[in-house]
């Protein structure tokens, strides 16, 4: 098992050292020269080309990458952001706890709404509670994420003025912020575990489990549901980088100072630094938690579980 | 025999006795297909929408598109503005007719587009598997790598905000996916005798993939594009309302709502009737797919 962690954590590089790649050729076609954009169009010519030299950017496309990828491993050094002139990692750094925190309060929201609403519609198959369980899910799953953030705040926060519709300061601003990113999400994950727990409570097993006396709670909650979880992982670990796409716009309609609404702002002010050093660092995260979902299998599906072992042997 | 294209809904004994004339393949789905309620709705609300896109200089003047006028700024609906108007007094219901032209067209463009690079990519790694599969596999894995929404804004900040270029990010973010699950429903068949049989009369590996390969992995790629097209709608509504996709004014249909935004508490109508047109669109194309999942495969069907 951790054999196969270090392995998995080890295949991680190159794909991180692509994504890198990959981020920097893109923000490579974007027009414009840097220098200009850092000093501004009247800095005298000079000016300009001695920060060129300074930043390394008459160096050839492969030289400054080289150069970038070595400054990140040596120094954990992501570059000057160009809009603010801090070092990138010093911005990002104060906006990490913030996406990380709507990230995870949006997973465990989906997942919470998600399951157990998902069970009771299959369970209920075709009462008024299961056709309005998939009509509502349906219909959120086609809603726009900004759309859905400015409903619930035209409903909760001017409406109402129950939640804040902007701000990071209390727990309570995250309120709508997690329901907008995990809303839909979580509409996902009832889809899918109405319909493998409705192949799953037909499947003999639980026939027989019934025939047996076991009460209809115990069989549906401990043996059917434990079957149709395998599905329901794949597709919350699948739909991740939704969550995380939501989360940047979340971040921006909610005026949370997180990590997406950095992107935004440097994406906008065509501040390559910034865009190349927070993609590299949610695409890090997301990989994680790629990984977290396939270790999670091993402990939902023992098949798997036995495959790990038989390869520590 | 009947045809019941755009006829009336066939009963189930008519359904058996088409099945057991041994109809075509595609018929049978369009029949399945029809006795689906939710998705001949669906399917009449896209073709609504599409014909009101190409249709769209018949139907309003394009001159109401662009055209401010200040003394009916922020109007609600009413018979002359359907949709109200917004802070330049431009009639909101014009800018939404036109805007479906560049909303619907990005879609279906960019599923085309992914679709086909992507399941040829998937199609190829899958047939000739070895060091072809690792190169296209491994280098699909770094852009899986990056959230979908992440690498189009990153490409369309690259290549500027034009409708092209927003169809180029979209796609190149699209493609990895389209081609891992091409891939995978290509493996599934690669081993059965029919391609077994094909190569044994001598046909080419190109021959084999595009004539019998690919049309027997069209049932899921066809479901997936169809709901592509509602994900890829709601995502440049998104990039528009980021400020990173579509510029104002150009009226596409989250842009629209991007310049309303500081409205939403004085002229929520500004933002909801526009918001309303994109979730009917993208609804009207996930149940179609839904439809077309159980039509293809009726097994599925709960």
């Amino acid at each position: 098992m951790i054999r196969y962690v270090v392995r998995r954590l080890l295949l991680l590089i190159p794909i991180l050292f692509g994504v890198a790649f990959l981020i920097f050729f893109i923000m490579e076609l974007s027009p414009g020269d840097p220098a200009t954009k850092i000093l501004g169009i009247e800095a005298p010519p000079e000016a300009k080309e001695q920060l060129r030299e300074q930043l390394g950017l008459n160096d050839p496309f492969f030289v400054r990458f080289f150069n970038y990828i070595k400054d990140i491993v040596v120094h954990l050094d992501f570059g000057i952001s160009w809009r603010t002139k801090n070092p990138v990692f010093q911005d990002i750094l104060p906006r990490i706890p913030i996406s990380l925190t709507l990230a995870s309060f949006g997973i465990i929201f989906a997942t919470l709404f998600g399951i157990p609403l998902g069970v009771i519609s299959a369970v209920k198959q075709n009462t008024i509670g299961d056709n309005t369980l998939r009509v509502v899910a349906t219909i959120l799953v086609a809603v726009p994420t900004f759309l859905l953030a400015m409903l619930l705040i035209l409903g909760f926060s001017s409406g109402l003025g129950w939640l804040p519709a902007s701000g990071a300061s209390s727990l309570i601003s995250y309120i709508l912020p997690v329901i907008t990113c995990g809303g839909p999400y979580g509409c996902a994950i009832l889809r899918i575990t109405r319909s493998t727990m409705l192949e799953e409570i037909r499947q003999d097993y639980v026939r027989t489990a019934k025939a047996k006396g076991v009460p209809v709670n115990v069989v549906t909650y401990k043996h059917a549901l434990k079957n149709a979880l395998l599905p329901v992982v794949t597709t919350i670990g699948q739909n991740f980088g939704a969550i995380l796409g939501g989360s940047v716009v979340a971040e921006s309609v909610f005026s949370l100072p997180g990590i997406g609404s950095l992107v935004i702002l440097g994406i906008r002010s065509k501040d390559t630094p910034t865009v190349i050093a927070s993609v590299l660092l949610i695409s890090i995260f997301f990989a994680i938690i790629m990984l977290i979902v396939d270790l999670l299998y091993a402990f939902i599906d023992p098949r798997i579980k036995a495959k790990y072992a038989k390869g520590n042997q | 025999m009947k045809t019941f294209l755009f006829g009336k809904k066939p009963t189930a004994d008519e359904l058996i006795e088409v099945e057991s004339q041994g109809l075509s393949r595609s018929k049978e789905i369009w029949m399945r297909l029809m006795r689906d309620k939710s998705s001949m709705i669906s399917l009449g609300v896209i073709v609504i929408l599409v014909l009101v896109a190409i249709f769209a200089n018949l139907l309003i003047n394009k001159s109401l598109v662009t055209e401010q006028n200040v003394a009916e700024r922020i109007q609600g609906p009413s018979a002359k503005h359907w949709f109200g108007t917004d802070l330049y007094g431009r009639d909101i219901f014009a800018r939404v007719v036109y805007g479906s032209r560049i909303s619907l067209s990005i879609g279906i463009f960019t599923v085309i587009i992914s679709t086909t690079i992507g399941g040829l990519l998937g199609a190829v790694a899958a047939y000739y598997g070895g060091v072809t599969d690792s190169i296209i596999m491994r280098i699909t894995d770094v852009f899986l790598a990056i959230p979908e929404q992440l690498l189009a804004m990153t490409v369309v900040a690259a290549l500027g905000a034009t409708p092209l270029s927003v169809i180029a990010a979209l796609s190149v973010a699209v493609i990895p996916n389209r081609t891992r699950l091409v891939r995978s429903a290509v493996l599934g068949i690669v081993d059965s005798q029919y391609v077994e049989a094909a190569r044994a009369v001598g046909m080419k590996s190109q021959g084999i993939i595009l004539k019998e390969i690919i049309p027997n992995t069209l049932g899921p790629i066809i479901v997936v594009s169809t709901q592509g097209i509602a994900s890829i709608i709601l995502t440049v509504s998104s990039l528009s309302y980021l400020g990173v996709g579509i510029q104002p004014p150009t009226p596409e249909w989250g842009s629209i709502i991007f310049e309303a935004r500081e409205f939403l508490r004085i002229a929520p109508y500004m933002i909801l009737l526009p918001g309303l047109v994109i979730v009917l669109t993208a609804l009207a194309f996930n149940l179609v797919g839904d439809g077309l999942r159980d039509a293809l495969d009726p097994r599925l069907k709960d």
